[in-house]
């Protein structure tokens, strides 16, 4: 692999050169100018590169060398369930037939497209025990937020106007206290106990008519089954609000235990989580919802409905809280969890789960005697260590990280959850084998001991990699958001 | 080993359950309450091989029209243009499409350089200091402008023309209702924004005025009047915009919007039934810290070697959880990779190029239109405009399917006073022969 930069794509540009053909202009060509007002016409073009196809083609092989995805070794993030990628699935959403179905035509000419949405939305009411599902979240995030938006709705349609506090755990992910915020929410945390649950005492305390909802990941973002569940649910719906289910961590529990037979109201998933549409470098994702009935009429519009053997869009929805995306959603993306569900059928995502338990239960145990464990139950598919004992020698969780690195390996997730001092957040997923998680395993009880007696070689960790550790704050100080030629831009403000 | 994803062999799984003290996995899941533990199985589809399941997927896929089978002059939102073949060679690198956001960056570097081009690339295109790493869509991203435009100026209205794509309007008023903020629609005058009702609207209250240019109905609005509105009473000037028509016409930075945001579909990303598209979102180096979702800042590591970071990550969800500027966390990183290798591929010449192709096209058309009596509503169109035909726009539709057309878009479907409209788009892609065959079998049935 080249160490060192690589050249701006900029950089690489010569006068002249390109890498498109376009089919020829066979209409008769008028002055730009008689069609436009010159007003409205570009003086000078975007300084877009000129480069050959090949050289383009080079330019991108180079920067993909200096990437390393779940393809190119093991990638054990925690609450990002990085698992294998099937490459069945980007078959099929390059079908023709999908990739170029336009979603503005006449029902009839996207017969194809809408039974896929479908008999998506029936697979998911299966799999999480709701009533009904929208596929149309463009991620989780738009997910919480689109729930939620349905959660107001029916406080607001039921003529309960004070509810306005979301109750979130001070372990959740935090898209889950900004989302109800965007919702027009404010967010009230509850704590954990010393068990890493929630803290049902502290719970009690801020339940209230003002209750709109809780927010809960079930394993939550410690790895940890919320045993008290239905305490909670009985105590969260007697006091008038709703449970609301974040998705992140279903790839623990599918078969197992289903959101909506726990008593949750409203359900998100990351069907680029736990359903193998890849994460793309950070997106796009998908993020159907899930509902219970009574909170079906607030979906977001258009429905897609079958009716006999075809399949209708439904835009007149009167109760709806509107549109939250464009089209049906990242199509693309549910097309790919919907191959993979198929795949694997109802026996295979039980497995899925059990699978990915009993890898990360065994990484734990495995790890428990030189990392210092906050938590002693089973874990469900992640846990977390800290690296509380190495701080102690002077080696943080940081510098550990970044000596995975040297060893081929991604980091597992760092300084979260918030709870847990110098925490490393491991989830491995079911599609790792024994040997890549001994393989990891031994290289961070190596790396343990490598802090006890060599320092520093993990403190100035990485050593191998393209680039060394990045200073973060100077680019933060003095932001340098785009390349331009004439050098940096000054911030005006 | 019973399913090829699942690497697990019994002989591992009673070896795993050894170092772990239990003698069955069902003990890892003992701390589920027995009252609620799902029994039994899921009442899903039986998995399938890998051939069976390519089969029946190809089947479903077939019975789709798309631009694959039929001519296409339907675009509203998702356009049928030329993707270089590149584009899709390049974004199927695994190294790519199986990472994660790009979190620890010295293995992140390739992720975090496309990134840092795609923001330079839309930077260019639509004349603004800055851009961010890419939103979920055009309309969510131009929502996210007028709930940021608010947080800004601490008013509690956006003034939005009729003019720009309903589904974006739609958008907006779902995430404008969440956070109290009114939403006033603006009249069209023929295809244009009624300027004098937009400035009758505007008021001290006014967060943001919002248009979008080329507007829905294809015609390139009047920036220079309608920035003079916008910025009378200090609100911000917030353009949504097809990128591609930026390539040749003059950007809304050089008529002084504050944030620009659009969809670069139209940029190697294929319409896929209306998803995953990109959004993007630019604006003026004053609203930098303001901004929704990832930036990717340019630094150094200790050698002095030239590096890549997510940058200014203190607006962010994940750092300031319930004081972030925007709950967005996932992006459109691949497609925003897609995207740039195609304006790459095109560049400076060729994204030109493509785009007055449009525009000549589309004026062609028009014309072919005009000459038939058609009626049109007419302005100065990038590669959309709206004609009037006699009968309802759906039933032509389903008949030029048997023709092997795709027809344009119903805009009656919109709006009550449009019906019997039909919104045509004309990409670089049409030859004159589909055009003029479209033309006359238009000409046939609306006789």
């Amino acid at each position: 692999m080249l160490k060192g930069s690589s050249p701006l794509i900029f950089e690489r540009s010569t006068e002249d050169r390109f890498a498109y053909s376009l089919p020829d202009l066979e209409v008769e060509k008028h002055e730009l100018s008689d069609i436009i007002d010159t007003k409205f016409i570009r003086r000078t073009k975007a300084e877009l590169p000129e480069i050959s196809e090949l050289d383009l083609m080079r330019h991108y092989t180079e920067l993909s060398n200096k990437n390393h995805g779940v393809d190119s070794g093991f990638y054990p993030l925690g609450s990002c369930t990085m698992k294998y990628n099937p490459k069945i699935n980007e078959k099929v959403a390059r079908m023709p037939g999908f990739a170029n179905s336009h979603p503005e035509q006449n029902d009839k000419a996207i017969q194809g497209s809408l039974e896929i949405v479908h008999d998506m939305q029936e697979h998911l009411k299966e799999i999480t025990g709701m009533d009904e599902i929208t596929l149309q979240p463009a991620a989780g995030a738009q997910g919480e937020w689109t729930a939620l938006m349905m959660i107001k709705a029916f406080h607001e349609a039921n003529g309960d106007h004070n509810r306005t506090k979301v109750i979130v755990p001070d372990s959740a992910h935090g898209t889950n206290p900004a989302s109800a915020v965007v919702a027009g929410f404010e967010a009230v945390t509850v704590k954990s106990n010393e068990r890493g649950l929630v803290d049902i005492d502290h719970l009690k305390t801020l339940v209230g008519d003002d209750t709109a909802a809780i927010m809960l990941t079930n394993p939550n973002t410690l790895g940890l089954f919320e045993e008290d569940i239905l305490e909670i649910r009985d105590i969260v719906h007697e006091a008038g609000g709703k449970l609301y289910y974040d998705g992140a961590n279903l790839n623990a529990i599918m078969a197992k235990v289903r959101p909506g037979d726990m008593g949750f109201d409203a359900v998100h998933l990351n069907l680029h989580k736990t359903f193998t549409g890849p994460h793309g470098g950070g997106g796009p994702g998908s993020g159907p919802i899930g509902v219970k009935a009574e909170l079906a009429k607030f979906l977001p519009k258009p429905l897609v409905v079958k009716e006999g053997d075809s399949y209708r869009v439904e835009h007149n929805v009167p109760d709806s809280i509107g549109r939250v995306k464009p089209f049906y959603g990242n199509f693309g993306i549910f097309l790919r969890a919907y191959t993979y569900i198929r795949t694997m059928g109802p026996d295979g995502l039980k497995e899925v789960s059990e699978n990915a338990v009993l890898n990360a239960n065994y990484m734990m145990r495995r790890l428990e005697g030189t990392f210092e464990l906050p938590y002693k139950q089973h874990c469900k598919h992640e846990f977390v260590i800290s690296g509380s004992r190495q701080k102690k020698m002077g080696v943080r969780t940081l510098d550990m990280a970044k000596r995975l690195l040297d060893f081929g390996y991604h980091p597992p997730t760092i300084y979260f959850p918030l709870n847990v001092e110098e925490c490393m957040m491991v989830e491995p997923t079911e599609t790792e084998s024994k040997e890549t998680l001994d393989g990891f395993v031994d290289t961070l009880i190596h790396i343990s001991k490598e802090a006890e007696e060599d320092p520093d070689i993990v403190l100035e960790a990485p050593h191998t990699t393209v680039i060394g550790r990045l200073d973060e704050t100077q680019a933060a100080r003095k932001p340098v958001l785009r390349f331009q030629r004439e050098d940096i831009i000054e911030e005006k403000e | 080993m019973s399913h090829r994803y699942l690497p697990l062999t019994e002989k591992d799984k009673q070896e795993m359950l050894d170092t772990i003290g239990i003698s069955d996995v069902s003990e890892l899941f003992s701390d589920i309450p027995e009252k609620v533990r799902f029994k039994g199985e899921l009442n899903i589809k039986p998995k399938k091989s890998e051939t069976s399941l390519l089969r029946e997927l190809g089947n479903i896929s077939k019975k789709n029209i798309t631009t694959e089978t039929h001519v296409s002059f339907l675009g509203a939102g998702a356009y049928d243009h030329y993707i270089p073949t590149v584009v899709d060679h390049v974004i199927s690198r695994s190294e790519f499409y199986t990472a994660y956001t790009p979190y620890q960056p010295e293995i992140s570097q390739g992720e975090l350089q496309a990134i840092f081009e795609f923001q330079t690339l839309i930077s260019e295109l639509t004349a603004m200091d800055v851009a961010n790493s890419s939103m979920y869509d055009g309309p969510t991203a131009f929502a996210e402008a007028a709930t940021m435009a608010a947080g800004k100026t601490r008013k509690k209205k956006v003034v939005v023309s009729k003019g720009v794509h309903y589904q974006a309007i739609e958008v907006l008023r779902t995430y404008c209702k969440a956070q109290g903020i009114e939403v006033v629609e603006v009249e069209l005058d023929g295809s244009y924004t009624d300027l004098a009702r937009l400035d009758e609207a505007a008021d001290e209250d006014t967060a943001a005025v919002m248009v979008q240019y080329p507007n829905f109905l294809g015609s390139v609005e009047d920036l220079e009047e309608i920035e003079k509105i916008a910025h009378k009473h200090k609100g911000l000037f917030v353009v949504n915009s097809n990128p591609l028509a930026l390539s040749i016409l003059t950007p809304p930075g050089e008529f002084g919007a504050d944030i620009v945001t659009g969809d670069t579909q139209v940029f190697g990303i294929p319409t896929q039934f209306g998803g995953p598209h990109c959004g993007y979102f630019a604006a003026t180096s004053k609203l930098m810290r303001k901004m929704p979702g990832r930036l990717v800042g340019q630094t150094q590591d200790d050698e002095g070697n030239r590096g890549f970071v997510l940058t200014l990550q203190a607006r962010e969800q994940h750092i300031r959880r319930d004081k972030a500027t925007s709950n967005i966390c996932s992006n459109q990183a691949l497609n925003a990779l897609a995207s740039s290798v195609a304006m790459s591929a095109l560049g400076k010449k060729g994204a030109v190029e493509m785009a007055e192709n449009n525009i000549q096209n589309t004026y062609y058309m028009k014309n072919q239109l005009k000459s038939k009596g058609f009626e049109i509503l007419d302005g100065q169109s990038f590669n959309e405009f709206a004609v009037k035909l006699s009968k309802n726009v759906d039933d032509i539709n389903d008949t030029l399917y048997d023709d092997g057309f795709i027809g344009g878009f119903n805009l009656g479907r919109v709006d009550e006073k449009f019906e019997n409209h039909m919104l045509i788009a004309v990409t670089e892609l049409r030859t004159k022969d589909e055009i003029d065959s479209f033309v006359e079998r238009l000409g046939e049935y609306n006789a």
